[in-house]
């Protein structure tokens, strides 16, 4: 049977020249970027570089966290606009039009944590933004571009269940109330209801804290990882519970980020184990482990369409594949 | 005088001047009938006295004459063809043992292609094809007492069994198709079934006959190696027929009883090879192996052990003959005993060639197979002796394929042997071989034989079981159901998936954290660290630090090469072996000088183990090989795959400009280069050096006392290494300055140990000849090795004739070739 394997394949291209460590990475979505597809990456020296795939050059460095570690990255649908969040406790909205490259506007973040932030953004210019809140075990929820706070979500008093890790936002088609996913430090992922304010379900997925995590609205099922050996995946039914579905026990403990392809075929996740694993997403087969980089792997990210995958290393590289192409 | 007998010959007598003399068709026509009269068939038969008279006396001289009067003329002195119809009759209808002997005569006798010719042969084959080959031979069955005439039964014997040679011979290009061998034997297989057909008809009439003609023709058209024409028709016919009925089985043992004893062997193997299973060759031969010595040698002796061409299903039924009756049993088991003492004989594993001894492993586990519990009771004591001295010698040979066979059948046959006892196993994998094995071990169902034969069986015999064809329909249901079960959920999970796993072996836990990152933090992590991580993480890191920093790596060159040869597997390491000895291979192509010279100094010294020394050699190999490929100062690490410890340090190598690695490109616009650029010698400067230990290696052997090891005795497989070893660094060490003495050397070392008995050893000589031939240049080795090559030549004659193992042979006239190929070159062209 293993004769019949092929060997694991080798990256596409990879970029070099961040000159630090790779924290963030985020592919260009939208209509603006048809002609020329863009990578942002997020390095811990405080740059955003911003990567052409067609010269794979780097074509700009977006300089605006006063060299503290970018930890996020998101473009808007409308417009040419860039998020960066990073560690100097500033998120950032760039205006990369026209070849401009301006910060234009900045919402002051109160936690150090290393939560990342999240957005929901349609089509319409008023846009959803989830943060870290000011307290540690909070999620503050603002409405952009106003930055008016909607809410804060605290868990109950006596759940303790630590900091926020990471958070998704999302929105069911059927329904206008839109739902936020957190991962929190003690290895749980909670689901909240932000019209209502309260926590819908809570569900412990790892022993460690969850790392990264993401979500497949259509089968309605998510995977979370941790800095433990597993990946969770959980489902939510139909009363907007929680409930773990299985647990998939990895080689190496550690996974930074998980990321399901927009097709929503496969995942992939970024290994403190300078690997990338790529499962099959429904049933979680594992299809391949992706060993090129020298130190961990910190981020993955998925394009929209064409199904390239890129992870960013604390190695300095960026490597892009091409795996089991749409 | 018999007034009778004289009228005869009146009439025969005139008729013949007729023939020779008269030109009227009319008068010749009417003088050919008066003789047809004699013959019978005609609306006034003569009297059956005269009929006797003519038949015997006369008609042979009648048939000369006709044959010598044929042409085209004569035959035409009658319109219609009517002569040629009448002409014909006469060798068509009368007594078919003379007609055959005119015919043949009178083709043999006719000199150069003729129209008597073409028409004599186109007689004899109506002759064939209208069945007169069977009413000759039953003719001769009928014969009470031949009649005082052996000389001529010999000759129609010979005619009969020699005629495709004959006529080819005659008639060249213009041979008739029914004379073709592939034809013609066929055809008398045929023929004899009827023959048989008819005696045993006259039998059942109370009748008696004889059946000696037809066996000395089988026997005689077997002795010529016909015997697949032959019994291919002859044996399916008979199997048919003997089906049931005692009669006929009675007449086949006869034939096969009356065949005479030159031919028994060719009969024989003939008959064991065209029947389908036991059961045929048991109706076919009764006890024959019993009541004959010939045929008993043939069969229990020659077929098993002189000679080994049986098929295994041949083998199958021989074996499963010998075990059908309770006479022949006791043959079956001494046969057993036999097997296995030549399984079990030193001298037999080292002297016979390997398909021989999987031939006598194969016979000896059918016998097992058929042998019952009780039968095998009696002697298992002695079976399993035999069984164990033939593992012993099996396990201790050099060639794996060897071991490999001792192991498969030892361990079938002690559970055999030994069914309620531990059963005996060894750490070997399954193979084609030993299911094959397993296959014969397991004892047939009763009935098989019959399935086989099933299909050409004309009558459904009585004592088939009834419920076997329904079984058999029941069986395939029943296997049929899961298989489409399981081919349905397959191609369900198929369509379900579509994306291929890659290769996920190289998902292993991660261990860099520890690794160190100076070669000598490796020695030292591997000398004195008890920490095991760490310890396996140096040494995976090992080969790629030596490649990164040669210059550091020489400094302790010698000392990392001691650590790594005395390196024991502590923790259980995964591809341990692989790794120490890439690390060994890489710190010897660094530093080759000191580092083969350690290597080789220790190869004779004292307190190593075998494994060791096998390592010793397969370093200065793999070294040599690497040192002799060109370009080799742009080599990256060797990995199979990138191994955690040391992929970090491989995509850092790759970006700095003029490093190591080099990337793909720059090895493919360097093999551009060299294919265009003519060197005069591609040696680099180190080469020298790894070879050099070589040489000194050979001449150590050749002089010292070996006192520290028994290389010629015991550790022959170490012998065995060393020469193949030896051969290979010859191979290596072409256009180097170095060839020369070392082929000398060599060439002396091979001279001491030509006879040696073990085969490895021996094949590794060979090898070492034949890279002597290939990288000492032509001119060198005529100048100064040419007695040496001489001897060589003789010695490699001698091999390549006479070694009992094949591959010795092939690798001997490999190395012939080489010396003739020498020779071509070492002359001037020819003009």
């Amino acid at each position: 049977m293993a004769a019949h394997l092929s060997p694991p394949p080798d990256p596409q291209f990879v970029l070099r020249g961040t000159q630090s460590p790779v924290h963030a990475l985020h592919f260009c979505r939208g209509a603006q970027a048809q002609g020329c597809p863009l990578l942002f990456s997020g390095s811990q020296d405080g740059l955003v570089h911003i990567w052409s795939l067609q010269t794979r050059r780097a074509v700009a460095a977006l300089d605006g966290h006063g060299g503290q570690c970018v930890t996020w990255l998101q473009t808007l649908p409308q417009g040419h606009q860039l998020l960066s969040q990073g560690r100097d406790l500033k998120l950032c909205l760039w205006d990369l039009a026209e070849g401009r490259n301006t910060v234009v506007d900045s919402v002051r973040l109160e936690s150090v944590g290393f939560c990342k932030s999240a957005i929901l953004a349609g089509g319409q210019p008023r846009w959803t933004l989830a943060v870290p809140g000011k307290a540690s075990d909070e999620v503050q929820i603002l409405e952009m571009p106003s930055k008016t706070s909607v809410c804060t979500l605290k868990p109950e008093a006596d759940a303790k269940p630590g900091m926020p890790m990471c958070l998704g936002l999302w929105q069911a088609d059927s329904s206008p109330r839109p739902l936020l996913l957190a991962g929190y430090e003690d290895g749980s992922v909670a689901l909240w209801d932000i019209s209502e304010r309260k926590m819908c379900s809570h569900v412990s997925c790892h022993e460690e804290p969850v790392m990264g995590l993401d979500f497949d609205p259509e089968k309605a099922r998510g995977v979370s990882g941790s800095a433990g050996k597993a990946l969770a995946v959980w489902s939510l039914d139909g009363r907007q519970a929680l409930q773990v579905h299985g647990t998939h026990e990895l080689t190496n403990a550690g996974v930074a980020e998980v990321a399901i392809r927009p097709d929503r075929r496969v995942l992939a996740t970024a290994g403190w184990d300078h690997r990338v694993r790529v499962f099959h997403w429904r049933t979680m087969r594992p299809l391949a482990v992706l060993a090129s980089h020298s130190a961990a792997v910190q981020c993955v990210a998925f394009a929209a369409t064409g199904g390239l995958l890129a992870a960013g290393s604390k190695d300095q590289r960026i490597s892009v594949w091409s795996l089991y192409p749409p | 005088m018999d007034p009778a007998r004289s009228e005869v010959r009146l009439a025969v007598q005139e008729a013949v001047h007729t023939l020779s003399s008269s030109e009227d068709g009319g008068h010749i026509f009417s003088t050919l009938g008066t003789l047809k009269r004699y013959l019978g068939d005609t609306e006034s038969p003569a009297h059956p006295k005269e009929k006797e008279e003519f038949a015997t006396v006369h008609f042979s001289a009648v048939l000369r004459c006709l044959a010598g009067v044929l042409s085209p003329s004569w035959l035409e002195l009658l319109p219609d063809g009517r002569l040629e119809e009448l002409w014909a009759s006469f060798f068509l209808e009368g007594p078919a043992d003379q007609a055959f002997l005119v015919l043949m005569e009178s083709i043999e006798g006719t000199a150069g292609p003729s129209f008597r010719l073409m028409r004599t042969a186109q007689l004899l084959a109506s002759f064939l094809r209208t069945g007169r080959m069977a009413a000759l031979m039953e003719a001769q069955c009928r014969q009470q007492a031949p009649p005082g005439f052996p000389l001529l039964r010999e000759t129609l014997l010979g005619r009969v069994v020699g005629l495709p040679d004959r006529l080819g011979n005659r008639l060249q290009r213009e041979n008739l198709a029914e004379f073709l061998p592939q034809n013609y034997f066929p055809l008398l297989g045929k023929e004899a079934v009827r023959v048989l057909q008819a005696v045993v008809d006259s039998l059942r009439g109370g009748l008696d006959c004889s059946v000696s003609f037809v066996s000395q023709v089988l026997g005689k058209v077997c002795v010529h190696g016909r015997q697949q024409e032959m019994l291919g028709v002859l044996v399916p016919g008979l199997t048919a027929l003997t089906e049931g009925s005692c009669l006929w089985q009675r007449v086949c043992w006869r034939l096969v009883e009356q065949v005479p004893d030159r031919a028994a062997e060719a009969v024989l193997t003939g008959l064991v090879e065209a029947a389908p299973g036991p059961e045929v060759l048991s109706r076919l031969l009764g006890n024959l192996v019993v009541k004959n010595k010939k045929a008993q040698f043939v069969m229990t002796r020659k077929l098993l052990f002189l000679q080994y061409r049986l098929t295994t299903p041949a083998l199958q039924s021989l074996l499963g003959y010998l075990a059908m009756d309770s006479q022949r049993r006791p043959l079956l088991v001494q046969v057993l005993k036999e097997l296995l003492d030549t399984w079990g004989s030193s001298s037999a594993v080292r002297h016979t060639p390997l398909p021989q001894q999987r031939y006598v492993s194969k016979a000896a586990l059918i016998c097992l197979a058929l042998l019952g519990d009780a039968e095998l009771r009696d002697s298992r004591d002695e079976l399993l002796a035999s069984m164990m001295a033939g593992v012993q010698c099996r396990l201790d040979s050099s060639l794996p394929t060897v071991r490999r066979l001792g192991m498969v059948v030892a361990e079938l046959v002690s559970a055999r042997l030994h069914p309620e006892g531990p059963p005996l196993r060894f750490q070997c994998e399954e193979d084609e071989l030993s299911l094959e094995m397993r296959a014969l071990a397991t004892p047939r169902p009763a009935g098989d034989g019959v399935l086989e034969a099933g299909p050409s069986l004309a009558a459904a015999p009585a004592e088939t079981p009834a419920e076997t064809p329904a079984e058999a329909p029941a069986e395939a249901v029943d296997s049929g159901v899961p298989q489409a079960r399981l081919e349905g959920s397959d191609s369900e999970l198929d369509s379900d998936d579509e994306f291929v796993p890659y290769d996920m072996s190289g998902d292993t836990e991660l261990k860099s954290g520890k690794a160190p990152l100076y070669v000598r933090d490796c020695v030292e992590a591997l000398t004195t660290s008890e920490d095991g991580e760490r310890w396996e993480a140096a040494l995976r890191a090992l080969e790629g630090l030596i490649c990164k920093s040669p210059e550091a790596t020489r400094e302790v060159s010698v000392e990392l090469a001691k650590v790594l040869l005395h390196l024991e597997e502590r923790t259980c390491v995964a591809g341990f072996e692989g790794l120490r000895q890439r690390a060994l291979v890489a710190v010897t192509v660094t530093d080759p000088a000191r580092v083969a010279e350690y290597l080789t100094s220790q190869f004779y010294a004292l307190n190593y183990s075998l494994r060791q020394r096998m390592d010793i050699l397969d370093v200065l190999t793999l070294a040599a090989q690497e040192l002799s490929r060109p370009g080799r100062l742009s080599r990256a690490p060797q990995h199979g795959r990138p191994s955690p410890g040391t992929c970090g340090s491989l995509p850092l190598a790759a970006s700095q400009p003029g490093s190591t690695a080099a990337p793909n490109w720059r090895v493919a616009v360097e093999e551009r280069i060299r294919s265009k650029t003519r060197r005069f010698s591609k040696v680099t400067p180190d080469q020298g050096w790894a070879v050099c230990p070589c040489c000194t290696i050979c001449s150590l052997l050749c002089c010292r006392p070996l006192v520290t090891f028994d290389l010629l005795g015991d550790d022959q497989l170490v012998l065995g290494r060393l020469t193949h070893t030896l051969g290979a660094m010859m191979y290596l060490a072409v256009n180097t300055t170095v060839a020369m003495p070392m082929g000398k050397a060599l060439l002396e070392f091979v001279w001491a140990l030509r006879f040696h008995g073990d085969t490895y050893v021996r094949r590794g000589l060979l090898s070492a000849v034949s890279s002597v031939l290939l990288s000492v240049p032509a001119r060198r080795l005529l100048e100064d090795l040419p007695d040496e090559l001489l001897e060589a030549r003789s010695w490699l004659a001698d091999v390549a004739e006479k070694d009992p193992d094949e591959d010795c042979r092939v690798l001997a006239v490999k190395a012939l070739l080489l010396l003739e190929r020498l020779k071509d070159k070492l002359l001037p062209p020819s003009p």
